[in-house]
Protein backbone atom coordinates (compact mmCIF):
# COMPACT_ATOMS: atom_id res chain seq x y z
CA UNK A 1 0.00 0.00 0.00
CA UNK A 2 0.85 3.41 -0.65
CA UNK A 3 0.42 5.65 3.00
CA UNK A 4 0.36 9.09 3.15
CA UNK A 5 0.56 11.16 6.37
CA UNK A 6 -0.42 14.73 6.73
CA UNK A 7 1.80 16.49 9.47
CA UNK A 8 1.12 20.25 11.05
CA UNK A 9 3.83 21.43 12.81
CA UNK A 10 2.65 23.14 15.59
CA UNK A 11 3.79 24.79 18.79
CA UNK A 12 3.77 22.44 21.64
CA UNK A 13 1.61 22.07 24.32
CA UNK A 14 3.34 23.95 27.36
CA UNK A 15 4.00 27.03 24.98
CA UNK A 16 3.30 30.19 26.09
CA UNK A 17 0.57 31.88 23.26
CA UNK A 18 1.98 35.82 22.42
CA UNK A 19 1.10 37.43 19.19
CA UNK A 20 3.40 40.74 18.04
CA UNK A 21 3.65 42.70 15.09
CA UNK A 22 0.63 44.71 16.44
CA UNK A 23 -0.94 40.93 17.17
CA UNK A 24 -1.33 40.25 13.71
CA UNK A 25 1.48 37.51 13.98
CA UNK A 26 2.32 34.85 16.37
CA UNK A 27 5.34 35.13 18.63
CA UNK A 28 7.39 32.61 17.64
CA UNK A 29 10.25 33.45 19.95
CA UNK A 30 11.00 30.32 22.79
CA UNK A 31 8.33 28.35 21.39
CA UNK A 32 9.44 24.47 20.66
CA UNK A 33 7.23 23.16 17.28
CA UNK A 34 5.85 19.75 17.29
CA UNK A 35 4.23 17.16 15.48
CA UNK A 36 0.60 17.84 15.87
CA UNK A 37 -0.17 15.35 18.76
CA UNK A 38 -3.41 13.82 16.35
CA UNK A 39 -1.02 13.05 13.61
CA UNK A 40 1.21 11.70 16.09
CA UNK A 41 -0.77 8.83 16.77
CA UNK A 42 -1.76 8.45 13.23
CA UNK A 43 1.83 8.24 12.38
CA UNK A 44 2.57 5.37 14.54
CA UNK A 45 -0.71 3.55 12.78
CA UNK A 46 0.77 4.11 9.48
CA UNK A 47 4.21 2.38 10.91
CA UNK A 48 2.58 -0.87 12.17
CA UNK A 49 0.55 -1.72 8.85
CA UNK A 50 4.41 -0.94 7.14
CA UNK A 51 5.99 -3.05 9.54
CA UNK A 52 3.15 -5.81 8.86
CA UNK A 53 3.17 -5.58 4.90
CA UNK A 54 5.80 -3.31 3.81
CA UNK A 55 3.96 -0.40 2.97
CA UNK A 56 5.12 2.81 1.72
CA UNK A 57 4.91 5.99 3.63
CA UNK A 58 5.27 9.70 2.85
CA UNK A 59 4.40 12.46 4.45
CA UNK A 60 3.64 15.92 3.55
CA UNK A 61 3.63 19.47 4.93
CA UNK A 62 2.61 22.47 4.05
CA UNK A 63 4.76 25.05 5.57
CA UNK A 64 8.27 27.03 5.26
CA UNK A 65 11.76 25.37 5.81
CA UNK A 66 11.65 25.88 9.77
CA UNK A 67 9.21 22.82 9.96
CA UNK A 68 12.30 21.03 8.28
CA UNK A 69 13.43 19.57 11.65
CA UNK A 70 9.68 18.20 12.61
CA UNK A 71 9.60 15.98 9.42
CA UNK A 72 13.08 14.52 9.77
CA UNK A 73 11.83 13.30 13.23
CA UNK A 74 9.11 12.45 11.61
CA UNK A 75 11.61 10.46 8.75
CA UNK A 76 13.22 9.31 12.02
CA UNK A 77 10.26 7.56 13.33
CA UNK A 78 10.24 5.54 9.97
CA UNK A 79 8.14 7.22 7.34
CA UNK A 80 10.41 7.04 3.95
CA UNK A 81 9.80 10.04 2.12
CA UNK A 82 8.87 13.50 3.08
CA UNK A 83 7.50 16.36 1.18
CA UNK A 84 6.98 20.07 1.83
CA UNK A 85 5.14 22.28 0.17
CA UNK A 86 7.25 25.74 0.25
CA UNK A 87 4.41 28.12 2.20
CA UNK A 88 3.21 29.35 5.62
CA UNK A 89 0.01 28.45 5.75
CA UNK A 90 -2.84 30.77 6.02
CA UNK A 91 -6.08 28.98 5.36
CA UNK A 92 -7.37 25.85 5.67
CA UNK A 93 -8.52 26.12 2.02
CA UNK A 94 -5.20 26.37 0.63
CA UNK A 95 -2.98 24.10 2.39
CA UNK A 96 -6.37 21.08 1.91
CA UNK A 97 -6.13 22.11 -1.75
CA UNK A 98 -2.28 22.07 -2.46
CA UNK A 99 -2.11 18.73 -0.59
CA UNK A 100 -4.86 17.54 -2.53
CA UNK A 101 -3.01 18.73 -5.64
CA UNK A 102 -0.20 15.98 -4.55
CA UNK A 103 -2.56 13.17 -4.17
CA UNK A 104 -4.26 13.63 -7.45
CA UNK A 105 -0.80 13.37 -8.67
CA UNK A 106 0.07 10.40 -6.74
CA UNK A 107 -1.99 6.92 -6.35
CA UNK A 108 -1.91 6.56 -2.44
CA UNK A 109 -4.66 4.04 -0.70
CA UNK A 110 -4.80 5.25 2.58
CA UNK A 111 -4.07 8.98 3.60
CA UNK A 112 -3.88 10.29 7.04
CA UNK A 113 -3.90 13.04 8.75
CA UNK A 114 -5.32 14.33 12.59
CA UNK A 115 -9.31 15.14 13.08
CA UNK A 116 -8.06 18.45 14.92
CA UNK A 117 -4.50 20.70 14.78
CA UNK A 118 -3.83 22.42 18.26
CA UNK A 119 -3.06 25.59 16.58
CA UNK A 120 -5.46 26.29 13.73
CA UNK A 121 -8.26 23.88 15.72
CA UNK A 122 -9.94 23.74 12.14
CA UNK A 123 -10.90 20.41 11.95
CA UNK A 124 -11.04 20.85 8.22
CA UNK A 125 -8.25 20.16 6.09
CA UNK A 126 -8.91 16.40 6.15
CA UNK A 127 -12.75 16.98 5.35
CA UNK A 128 -11.50 19.29 2.57
CA UNK A 129 -9.12 17.22 1.09
CA UNK A 130 -12.10 14.18 1.27
CA UNK A 131 -13.93 16.16 -0.43
CA UNK A 132 -11.70 17.99 -3.05
CA UNK A 133 -10.12 14.61 -4.16
CA UNK A 134 -13.62 12.54 -3.91
CA UNK A 135 -12.44 10.35 -1.65
CA UNK A 136 -14.15 9.21 1.46
CA UNK A 137 -13.59 10.58 4.72
CA UNK A 138 -13.85 9.51 8.32
CA UNK A 139 -12.55 11.49 11.19
CA UNK A 140 -12.56 10.78 15.06
CA UNK A 141 -11.64 7.80 14.09
CA UNK A 142 -10.31 5.33 16.55
CA UNK A 143 -10.11 1.78 15.10
CA UNK A 144 -8.80 1.14 11.63
CA UNK A 145 -8.50 -2.57 9.72
CA UNK A 146 -7.45 -2.66 6.15
CA UNK A 147 -7.85 -6.28 4.50
CA UNK A 148 -7.58 -7.05 0.58
CA UNK A 149 -8.79 -3.32 -0.33
CA UNK A 150 -11.31 -3.57 2.56
CA UNK A 151 -11.56 -1.10 5.30
CA UNK A 152 -13.15 -1.49 8.84
CA UNK A 153 -13.50 1.55 10.94
CA UNK A 154 -14.78 3.33 14.10
CA UNK A 155 -15.62 6.87 14.76
CA UNK A 156 -15.99 8.36 18.21
CA UNK A 157 -18.87 10.11 17.88
CA UNK A 158 -20.80 11.95 20.79
CA UNK A 159 -22.33 8.96 23.52
CA UNK A 160 -20.81 6.41 21.67
CA UNK A 161 -18.25 4.42 18.82
CA UNK A 162 -20.20 4.18 15.09
CA UNK A 163 -18.80 1.21 13.13
CA UNK A 164 -18.23 1.50 9.57
CA UNK A 165 -16.86 0.01 6.62
CA UNK A 166 -15.51 0.98 2.44
CA UNK A 167 -13.17 -0.19 0.41
CA UNK A 168 -9.83 1.83 -0.05
CA UNK A 169 -9.11 4.52 -0.63
CA UNK A 170 -9.79 6.36 2.63
CA UNK A 171 -8.69 9.57 4.39
CA UNK A 172 -8.68 9.10 7.94
CA UNK A 173 -9.21 11.51 11.09
CA UNK A 174 -6.96 10.36 13.50
CA UNK A 175 -6.64 10.82 17.11
CA UNK A 176 -5.89 9.05 20.89
CA UNK A 177 -7.45 5.77 20.91
CA UNK A 178 -6.02 4.80 17.27
CA UNK A 179 -2.91 3.81 18.89
CA UNK A 180 -2.43 4.48 22.52
CA UNK A 181 -0.18 7.23 24.01
CA UNK A 182 2.25 4.13 25.29
CA UNK A 183 2.53 3.20 21.69
CA UNK A 184 3.66 6.36 20.30
CA UNK A 185 6.89 5.42 18.11
CA UNK A 186 10.30 7.31 19.66
CA UNK A 187 12.56 7.42 16.89
CA UNK A 188 15.93 5.91 17.86
CA UNK A 189 19.60 6.18 17.24
CA UNK A 190 19.40 4.13 13.95
CA UNK A 191 16.66 5.73 12.77
CA UNK A 192 18.16 9.40 12.85
CA UNK A 193 20.76 8.27 11.15
CA UNK A 194 18.95 6.78 7.87
CA UNK A 195 16.43 10.12 8.43
CA UNK A 196 18.98 12.28 7.14
CA UNK A 197 19.95 10.57 4.04
CA UNK A 198 16.11 10.34 3.54
CA UNK A 199 14.48 12.33 0.24
CA UNK A 200 12.74 15.48 1.73
CA UNK A 201 11.35 17.24 -1.79
CA UNK A 202 10.36 20.97 -1.93
CA UNK A 203 7.59 21.63 -3.66
CA UNK A 204 7.00 25.61 -4.79
CA UNK A 205 2.95 25.74 -4.37
CA UNK A 206 0.23 26.80 -7.27
CA UNK A 207 -1.19 30.23 -6.93
CA UNK A 208 -4.91 30.51 -6.31
CA UNK A 209 -7.05 32.48 -4.13
CA UNK A 210 -7.35 32.00 -0.41
CA UNK A 211 -11.22 31.52 0.91
CA UNK A 212 -10.08 33.50 4.56
CA UNK A 213 -7.40 35.40 5.99
CA UNK A 214 -6.51 35.82 9.56
CA UNK A 215 -5.98 39.55 10.35
CA UNK A 216 -5.24 39.78 13.47
CA UNK A 217 -5.48 37.95 17.21
CA UNK A 218 -6.34 39.03 20.47
CA UNK A 219 -5.98 36.80 24.22
CA UNK A 220 -9.36 35.93 26.62
CA UNK A 221 -9.53 38.44 29.30
CA UNK A 222 -7.75 37.85 32.44
CA UNK A 223 -10.18 35.81 34.75
CA UNK A 224 -11.63 37.58 37.96
CA UNK A 225 -10.64 36.42 41.30
CA UNK A 226 -11.55 32.27 42.36
CA UNK A 227 -14.24 32.55 45.06
CA UNK A 228 -13.05 30.16 47.54
CA UNK A 229 -15.97 28.25 49.26
CA UNK A 230 -15.30 27.00 53.12
CA UNK A 231 -15.28 22.80 53.08
CA UNK A 232 -17.21 23.31 56.37
CA UNK A 233 -19.99 25.31 54.76
CA UNK A 234 -21.10 23.28 51.04
CA UNK A 235 -24.28 24.77 51.79
CA UNK A 236 -23.34 28.04 50.41
CA UNK A 237 -22.02 26.65 47.06
CA UNK A 238 -25.96 25.13 47.11
CA UNK A 239 -27.26 28.88 47.39
CA UNK A 240 -24.65 30.46 44.96
CA UNK A 241 -25.51 27.25 42.45
CA UNK A 242 -29.13 27.82 42.44
CA UNK A 243 -29.79 31.64 43.09
CA UNK A 244 -26.77 33.24 41.88
CA UNK A 245 -25.73 30.88 38.81
CA UNK A 246 -29.34 29.66 37.91
CA UNK A 247 -27.51 25.79 37.36
CA UNK A 248 -29.34 23.93 39.49
CA UNK B 1 -32.17 36.99 0.74
CA UNK B 2 -32.54 34.06 3.20
CA UNK B 3 -29.22 32.67 5.60
CA UNK B 4 -29.86 28.80 6.22
CA UNK B 5 -29.78 27.78 9.48
CA UNK B 6 -28.99 23.89 9.83
CA UNK B 7 -30.21 22.71 13.17
CA UNK B 8 -29.41 18.24 14.05
CA UNK B 9 -31.60 15.91 15.28
CA UNK B 10 -31.75 12.99 17.37
CA UNK B 11 -35.08 10.64 16.67
CA UNK B 12 -37.17 13.17 15.46
CA UNK B 13 -36.12 15.60 18.06
CA UNK B 14 -33.69 19.00 17.63
CA UNK B 15 -31.36 18.84 19.53
CA UNK B 16 -30.16 20.86 22.21
CA UNK B 17 -27.96 23.18 20.50
CA UNK B 18 -30.24 23.52 17.67
CA UNK B 19 -32.14 26.85 19.25
CA UNK B 20 -28.12 28.45 19.65
CA UNK B 21 -27.95 28.44 15.99
CA UNK B 22 -30.91 29.71 15.48
CA UNK B 23 -30.45 32.69 17.73
CA UNK B 24 -27.46 33.28 16.27
CA UNK B 25 -28.70 32.68 12.53
CA UNK B 26 -31.78 35.11 13.48
CA UNK B 27 -29.29 37.81 14.68
CA UNK B 28 -27.57 37.33 11.95
CA UNK B 29 -30.00 37.72 9.56
CA UNK B 30 -30.93 41.06 11.42
CA UNK B 31 -27.83 42.18 11.02
CA UNK B 32 -27.99 41.42 7.31
CA UNK B 33 -31.25 42.16 7.16
CA UNK B 34 -31.91 38.98 5.64
CA UNK B 35 -34.69 36.15 6.64
CA UNK B 36 -34.14 32.73 8.30
CA UNK B 37 -34.39 29.76 6.97
CA UNK B 38 -33.81 26.66 9.37
CA UNK B 39 -33.52 23.23 7.77
CA UNK B 40 -34.19 20.17 9.46
CA UNK B 41 -34.14 16.39 8.88
CA UNK B 42 -36.97 14.65 9.86
CA UNK B 43 -38.40 16.11 12.77
CA UNK B 44 -41.60 15.41 14.31
CA UNK B 45 -42.58 18.94 15.51
CA UNK B 46 -40.58 21.35 13.22
CA UNK B 47 -42.19 24.14 14.91
CA UNK B 48 -40.15 24.18 17.44
CA UNK B 49 -38.21 26.20 15.60
CA UNK B 50 -40.42 29.22 15.72
CA UNK B 51 -39.32 30.16 19.51
CA UNK B 52 -36.04 31.78 18.56
CA UNK B 53 -37.50 33.43 14.98
CA UNK B 54 -37.36 31.76 12.11
CA UNK B 55 -39.34 33.00 9.14
CA UNK B 56 -39.25 29.83 6.72
CA UNK B 57 -38.99 26.03 8.18
CA UNK B 58 -37.58 23.21 5.86
CA UNK B 59 -38.04 19.72 7.13
CA UNK B 60 -36.74 17.12 4.68
CA UNK B 61 -38.33 14.06 5.17
CA UNK B 62 -35.98 11.51 3.99
CA UNK B 63 -34.66 7.50 4.77
CA UNK B 64 -30.99 7.89 3.96
CA UNK B 65 -31.04 11.40 6.50
CA UNK B 66 -32.19 9.28 9.46
CA UNK B 67 -28.89 7.83 10.48
CA UNK B 68 -26.04 10.79 10.27
CA UNK B 69 -23.32 10.58 7.30
CA UNK B 70 -21.12 13.23 6.55
CA UNK B 71 -21.27 13.96 2.83
CA UNK B 72 -25.10 12.59 2.29
CA UNK B 73 -26.08 15.50 4.83
CA UNK B 74 -23.69 17.94 3.29
CA UNK B 75 -25.08 17.17 -0.31
CA UNK B 76 -28.76 17.52 1.43
CA UNK B 77 -27.74 21.11 2.72
CA UNK B 78 -25.87 22.15 -0.20
CA UNK B 79 -29.11 21.30 -2.51
CA UNK B 80 -31.15 23.15 -0.58
CA UNK B 81 -29.02 26.14 0.22
CA UNK B 82 -28.89 26.18 -3.64
CA UNK B 83 -32.86 26.00 -3.81
CA UNK B 84 -33.37 29.39 -2.07
CA UNK B 85 -30.72 30.96 -3.20
CA UNK B 86 -28.81 31.60 0.01
CA UNK B 87 -25.33 32.56 0.22
CA UNK B 88 -24.88 32.50 4.24
CA UNK B 89 -25.09 29.11 6.23
CA UNK B 90 -24.73 28.58 9.90
CA UNK B 91 -23.97 25.38 11.63
CA UNK B 92 -23.31 24.41 15.41
CA UNK B 93 -20.47 23.03 17.02
CA UNK B 94 -21.27 19.14 17.40
CA UNK B 95 -18.73 16.98 16.13
CA UNK B 96 -21.21 16.32 13.34
CA UNK B 97 -21.36 19.44 12.38
CA UNK B 98 -17.74 19.68 12.44
CA UNK B 99 -17.29 16.55 10.40
CA UNK B 100 -20.13 17.42 7.68
CA UNK B 101 -19.17 21.26 6.96
CA UNK B 102 -16.02 21.24 4.89
CA UNK B 103 -17.57 18.59 2.94
CA UNK B 104 -20.23 21.28 2.46
CA UNK B 105 -17.49 23.99 1.86
CA UNK B 106 -16.43 22.45 -1.05
CA UNK B 107 -20.25 21.85 -2.63
CA UNK B 108 -21.61 24.91 -1.81
CA UNK B 109 -17.95 26.59 -2.91
CA UNK B 110 -17.99 28.47 0.29
CA UNK B 111 -15.51 30.09 2.33
CA UNK B 112 -15.97 28.26 6.42
CA UNK B 113 -14.75 29.21 9.42
CA UNK B 114 -15.25 26.65 12.42
CA UNK B 115 -15.48 27.67 16.22
CA UNK B 116 -16.71 31.27 15.52
CA UNK B 117 -17.69 33.01 19.02
CA UNK B 118 -19.57 36.48 17.71
CA UNK B 119 -21.51 37.82 15.91
CA UNK B 120 -19.66 39.83 12.35
CA UNK B 121 -17.66 42.22 13.53
CA UNK B 122 -17.35 44.14 10.25
CA UNK B 123 -19.85 43.53 7.30
CA UNK B 124 -17.36 44.06 4.24
CA UNK B 125 -15.36 42.57 4.50
CA UNK B 126 -16.76 40.02 6.28
CA UNK B 127 -15.49 39.10 9.99
CA UNK B 128 -16.15 37.49 12.76
CA UNK B 129 -14.22 36.47 15.76
CA UNK B 130 -13.01 32.86 15.97
CA UNK B 131 -11.59 30.59 19.22
CA UNK B 132 -8.01 29.56 18.41
CA UNK B 133 -4.53 27.81 19.94
CA UNK B 134 -6.96 25.47 22.28
CA UNK B 135 -9.41 28.12 23.70
CA UNK B 136 -5.93 30.37 24.63
CA UNK B 137 -6.82 33.11 21.84
CA UNK B 138 -9.08 34.96 19.58
CA UNK B 139 -8.27 35.58 16.15
CA UNK B 140 -10.13 37.76 13.23
CA UNK B 141 -10.76 36.28 10.45
CA UNK B 142 -12.47 37.60 7.22
CA UNK B 143 -14.40 35.36 4.96
CA UNK B 144 -13.69 36.40 1.65
CA UNK B 145 -15.61 34.47 -0.55
CA UNK B 146 -18.78 35.27 -2.15
CA UNK B 147 -21.00 32.11 0.02
CA UNK B 148 -19.83 31.66 3.07
CA UNK B 149 -20.14 28.82 6.21
CA UNK B 150 -20.07 29.54 9.47
CA UNK B 151 -19.86 26.89 12.34
CA UNK B 152 -20.23 28.77 15.53
CA UNK B 153 -18.72 27.30 18.58
CA UNK B 154 -20.93 25.40 20.97
CA UNK B 155 -22.31 27.98 24.29
CA UNK B 156 -20.80 30.96 22.65
CA UNK B 157 -24.01 32.89 21.84
CA UNK B 158 -26.96 31.65 24.24
CA UNK B 159 -30.52 31.68 23.03
CA UNK B 160 -32.88 34.32 22.29
CA UNK B 161 -36.52 33.29 22.68
CA UNK B 162 -38.58 35.11 19.55
CA UNK B 163 -41.23 34.32 18.99
CA UNK B 164 -42.49 33.85 15.28
CA UNK B 165 -45.26 32.34 12.94
CA UNK B 166 -43.16 30.64 9.94
CA UNK B 167 -44.15 28.71 6.87
CA UNK B 168 -43.02 24.94 7.42
CA UNK B 169 -42.29 23.08 3.88
CA UNK B 170 -42.48 19.47 4.52
CA UNK B 171 -40.60 17.99 1.65
CA UNK B 172 -38.42 14.91 0.17
CA UNK B 173 -35.49 15.28 -1.73
CA UNK B 174 -33.31 13.05 -3.83
CA UNK B 175 -29.66 12.52 -2.28
CA UNK B 176 -26.48 11.30 -4.10
CA UNK B 177 -25.07 8.57 -1.65
CA UNK B 178 -21.67 7.94 -0.46
CA UNK B 179 -19.74 4.35 -0.71
CA UNK B 180 -18.85 4.96 3.16
CA UNK B 181 -21.23 2.35 5.16
CA UNK B 182 -22.40 2.62 8.57
CA UNK B 183 -22.50 -0.74 9.89
CA UNK B 184 -22.84 -0.18 13.65
CA UNK B 185 -23.55 2.47 16.44
CA UNK B 186 -23.39 1.51 19.92
CA UNK B 187 -24.19 4.20 22.24
CA UNK B 188 -22.84 3.97 25.87
CA UNK B 189 -25.54 2.87 27.99
CA UNK B 190 -28.06 4.88 29.58
CA UNK B 191 -24.91 7.86 30.15
CA UNK B 192 -25.27 11.21 29.25
CA UNK B 193 -22.35 12.40 26.61
CA UNK B 194 -19.83 14.92 27.37
CA UNK B 195 -21.43 17.28 24.36
CA UNK B 196 -25.10 17.23 25.64
CA UNK B 197 -24.42 17.47 29.52
CA UNK B 198 -25.16 20.83 30.96
CA UNK B 199 -23.00 19.42 34.02
CA UNK B 200 -19.71 17.92 33.43
CA UNK B 201 -18.24 16.41 36.92
CA UNK B 202 -14.47 15.65 36.05
CA UNK B 203 -12.02 13.78 38.14
CA UNK B 204 -8.39 13.27 38.13
CA UNK B 205 -4.98 11.35 39.64
CA UNK B 206 -6.01 13.19 42.87
CA UNK B 207 -9.05 10.52 43.45
CA UNK B 208 -5.84 7.46 43.66
CA UNK B 209 -7.73 4.56 41.89
CA UNK B 210 -10.50 3.56 39.69
CA UNK B 211 -12.32 1.73 42.83
CA UNK B 212 -12.91 5.33 44.45
CA UNK B 213 -15.45 6.25 40.51
CA UNK B 214 -18.27 5.65 43.40
CA UNK B 215 -18.21 9.01 44.97
CA UNK B 216 -17.75 10.76 41.19
CA UNK B 217 -20.62 8.81 39.51
CA UNK B 218 -22.63 9.18 42.93
CA UNK B 219 -22.33 13.17 42.06
CA UNK B 220 -23.03 12.97 38.38
CA UNK B 221 -26.09 11.23 39.45
CA UNK B 222 -27.70 13.69 41.53
CA UNK B 223 -26.77 16.58 39.17
CA UNK B 224 -27.44 14.96 36.05
CA UNK B 225 -24.57 15.14 34.75
CA UNK B 226 -21.78 13.39 32.28
CA UNK B 227 -18.35 12.26 34.23
CA UNK B 228 -15.18 12.82 32.21
CA UNK B 229 -11.75 12.44 33.44
CA UNK B 230 -8.21 13.91 33.33
CA UNK B 231 -5.65 12.19 30.36
CA UNK B 232 -3.54 10.19 32.78
CA UNK B 233 -6.52 8.53 34.27
CA UNK B 234 -7.52 7.24 30.81
CA UNK B 235 -3.88 6.23 30.07
CA UNK B 236 -3.83 4.39 33.22
CA UNK B 237 -6.82 2.50 32.01
CA UNK B 238 -9.04 3.92 35.49
CA UNK B 239 -11.80 5.19 32.86
CA UNK B 240 -12.53 4.64 29.09
CA UNK B 241 -10.95 7.11 26.67
CA UNK B 242 -14.60 8.27 25.88
CA UNK B 243 -14.25 10.51 29.21
CA UNK B 244 -10.47 12.13 28.40
CA UNK B 245 -10.75 15.63 28.23
CA UNK B 246 -8.59 18.47 27.53
CA UNK B 247 -6.49 19.38 24.31
CA UNK B 248 -5.71 15.94 23.16
CA UNK B 249 -8.73 14.90 24.25
CA UNK B 250 -12.49 15.81 24.28
CA UNK B 251 -13.60 19.71 24.46
CA UNK B 252 -15.69 20.57 26.93
CA UNK B 253 -17.72 23.76 27.12
CA UNK B 254 -20.98 23.24 29.30
CA UNK B 255 -22.47 25.43 31.80
CA UNK B 256 -21.05 23.86 34.83
CA UNK B 257 -17.29 22.26 35.11
CA UNK B 258 -16.29 20.73 38.15
CA UNK B 259 -12.58 19.46 38.41
CA UNK B 260 -11.98 17.23 41.34
CA UNK B 261 -8.65 16.10 42.36
CA UNK B 262 -7.49 17.44 38.94
CA UNK B 263 -4.36 19.82 38.94
CA UNK B 264 -5.12 21.91 36.35
CA UNK B 265 -2.26 21.29 33.68
CA UNK B 266 -1.80 23.89 30.77
CA UNK B 267 -3.41 21.50 28.58
CA UNK B 268 -5.99 20.09 30.65
CA UNK B 269 -7.06 23.74 30.82
CA UNK B 270 -6.99 24.53 27.02
CA UNK B 271 -9.75 21.92 26.45
CA UNK B 272 -12.21 23.05 29.38
CA UNK B 273 -11.54 26.57 29.61
CA UNK B 274 -14.57 27.60 27.06
CA UNK B 275 -17.23 26.24 30.20
CA UNK B 276 -19.15 29.10 31.80
CA UNK B 277 -18.73 28.00 35.14
CA UNK B 278 -15.28 26.24 36.36
CA UNK B 279 -15.93 24.74 40.57
CA UNK B 280 -12.19 23.46 41.49
CA UNK B 281 -12.20 21.04 44.93
CA UNK B 282 -7.98 20.31 46.12
CA UNK B 283 -6.05 19.31 48.26
CA UNK B 284 -3.34 21.79 47.26
CA UNK B 285 -3.70 25.29 47.34
CA UNK B 286 -1.21 25.76 44.68
CA UNK B 287 -3.17 23.55 42.16
CA UNK B 288 -3.13 25.77 39.24
CA UNK B 289 -6.35 25.42 38.41
CA UNK B 290 -7.63 27.14 41.65
CA UNK B 291 -6.32 30.29 39.59
CA UNK B 292 -8.50 29.38 35.88
CA UNK B 293 -11.41 29.03 38.34
CA UNK B 294 -14.74 30.54 39.41
CA UNK B 295 -15.04 28.57 42.93
CA UNK B 296 -12.77 26.82 45.14
CA UNK B 297 -12.96 24.20 47.58
CA UNK B 298 -9.76 23.49 49.32
CA UNK B 299 -10.56 20.35 50.38
CA UNK B 300 -10.08 16.23 50.87
CA UNK B 301 -12.15 14.89 47.54
CA UNK B 302 -13.03 11.51 49.90
CA UNK B 303 -14.62 14.53 52.54
CA UNK B 304 -15.72 17.14 50.54
CA UNK B 305 -17.79 15.33 47.36
CA UNK B 306 -19.69 12.40 49.67
CA UNK B 307 -20.96 15.59 51.93
CA UNK B 308 -21.43 17.87 48.77
CA UNK B 309 -23.94 15.40 47.02
CA UNK B 310 -25.45 14.36 50.47
CA UNK B 311 -26.44 18.21 50.48
CA UNK B 312 -27.36 18.09 46.56
CA UNK B 313 -29.74 15.19 47.14
CA UNK B 314 -31.64 16.97 50.04
CA UNK B 315 -31.86 20.38 47.74
CA UNK B 316 -33.01 18.25 44.85
CA UNK B 317 -35.57 16.07 47.12
CA UNK B 318 -36.63 19.86 48.56
CA UNK B 319 -36.85 21.91 45.29
CA UNK B 320 -38.65 18.70 42.86
C1 LIG C 1 1.16 16.66 24.52
C2 LIG C 1 0.37 16.59 25.80
C3 LIG C 1 -1.02 16.61 25.74
C4 LIG C 1 -1.79 16.52 26.90
N1 LIG C 1 -3.15 16.56 26.79
C5 LIG C 1 -3.90 16.48 27.93
C6 LIG C 1 -5.32 16.50 27.87
O1 LIG C 1 -5.92 16.59 26.79
N2 LIG C 1 -6.01 16.41 29.02
C7 LIG C 1 -5.41 16.30 30.25
O2 LIG C 1 -6.10 16.22 31.27
N3 LIG C 1 -4.07 16.26 30.34
C8 LIG C 1 -3.30 16.34 29.22
N4 LIG C 1 -1.94 16.26 29.33
C9 LIG C 1 -1.35 15.93 30.64
C10 LIG C 1 -1.19 17.11 31.57
O3 LIG C 1 0.05 17.75 31.30
C11 LIG C 1 -1.21 16.66 33.04
O4 LIG C 1 -0.18 15.71 33.24
C12 LIG C 1 -2.52 16.03 33.48
O5 LIG C 1 -3.61 16.84 33.11
C13 LIG C 1 -2.52 15.84 34.99
O6 LIG C 1 -3.64 15.07 35.35
P1 LIG C 1 -4.24 15.21 36.82
O7 LIG C 1 -4.57 16.61 37.11
O8 LIG C 1 -5.32 14.19 36.94
O9 LIG C 1 -3.05 14.66 37.76
P2 LIG C 1 -2.04 15.44 38.66
O10 LIG C 1 -1.35 16.53 37.95
O11 LIG C 1 -1.22 14.39 39.32
O12 LIG C 1 -2.95 16.15 39.74
C14 LIG C 1 -3.64 15.52 40.75
C15 LIG C 1 -4.26 16.60 41.62
O13 LIG C 1 -5.08 16.00 42.61
C16 LIG C 1 -4.92 16.70 43.83
N5 LIG C 1 -5.28 15.79 44.90
C17 LIG C 1 -4.56 14.76 45.42
N6 LIG C 1 -5.26 14.13 46.38
C18 LIG C 1 -6.45 14.76 46.45
C19 LIG C 1 -7.60 14.55 47.25
N7 LIG C 1 -7.67 13.57 48.16
N8 LIG C 1 -8.63 15.39 47.08
C20 LIG C 1 -8.60 16.39 46.17
N9 LIG C 1 -7.54 16.63 45.39
C21 LIG C 1 -6.47 15.81 45.53
C22 LIG C 1 -3.48 17.14 43.82
O14 LIG C 1 -3.30 18.26 44.67
C23 LIG C 1 -3.25 17.48 42.35
O15 LIG C 1 -3.53 18.84 42.11
C24 LIG C 1 -1.15 16.38 28.17
C25 LIG C 1 0.24 16.38 28.24
C26 LIG C 1 1.01 16.48 27.09
C27 LIG C 1 2.50 16.49 27.20
N1 LIG D 1 0.04 22.95 7.07
C1 LIG D 1 -0.30 21.66 7.05
N2 LIG D 1 0.46 20.74 6.43
C2 LIG D 1 0.11 19.43 6.40
N3 LIG D 1 -0.97 18.95 7.01
C3 LIG D 1 -1.78 19.80 7.66
C4 LIG D 1 -1.50 21.20 7.71
N4 LIG D 1 -2.48 21.79 8.43
C5 LIG D 1 -3.33 20.81 8.81
N5 LIG D 1 -2.91 19.61 8.35
C6 LIG D 1 -3.53 18.29 8.58
O1 LIG D 1 -4.91 18.46 8.84
C7 LIG D 1 -5.23 18.05 10.17
C8 LIG D 1 -6.33 18.91 10.73
O2 LIG D 1 -5.90 20.25 10.80
P1 LIG D 1 -6.92 21.47 11.00
O3 LIG D 1 -7.87 21.44 9.88
O4 LIG D 1 -6.05 22.68 11.03
O5 LIG D 1 -7.58 21.23 12.34
C9 LIG D 1 -3.91 18.10 10.91
O6 LIG D 1 -3.93 17.24 12.03
C10 LIG D 1 -2.93 17.66 9.83
O7 LIG D 1 -2.93 16.25 9.68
Amino acid sequence: MRILVCISCVPDTTSKINFINDNKEFSKDGVQYVINPNDEFGLTRAMWIKEKDGSSIDIINVGTQSNEPILRKALAIGADKAYRINEDPKDSFRVAKLISNHILKNDYDLIIAGRESIDYNGCMVPGLIGEITNIDFLTNCVNLEIEDSKVKASREIEGGIEKVSCDLPIIIGSQKGLVEESDLKIPNMRGIMQARQKPLEVIEPESFSSHTSTLKYSKPEEKGDVRMINPENLDELIEILHKEEKII
Amino acid sequence: MSILAFVESNEGKMKKNSFEVISYARALANNLSNELTVLCFNVDNANGASTYGADKIINIRNKDLIEFKARDYADAINQVANKINSKIIVLGGSSNSKYLAPSLAIKFDAGYLSNVVSLPIKLDPFIVKRSTFSNKAFSENSINTDRKIIGLSTNSFGTNERKSNPEIIEQDISIKKTKLKVDSVEMFENKISIADADIVVSAGRGLKGPEHWGIIEELAKTLGAATACSKPVSDLGWRPHSEHVGQTGKPVSTNLYIAIGISGAIQHLAGVSSSKIKLVINTDPEAPFFKAADYGILGDAFDVVPRLNEKLKAFKAENN
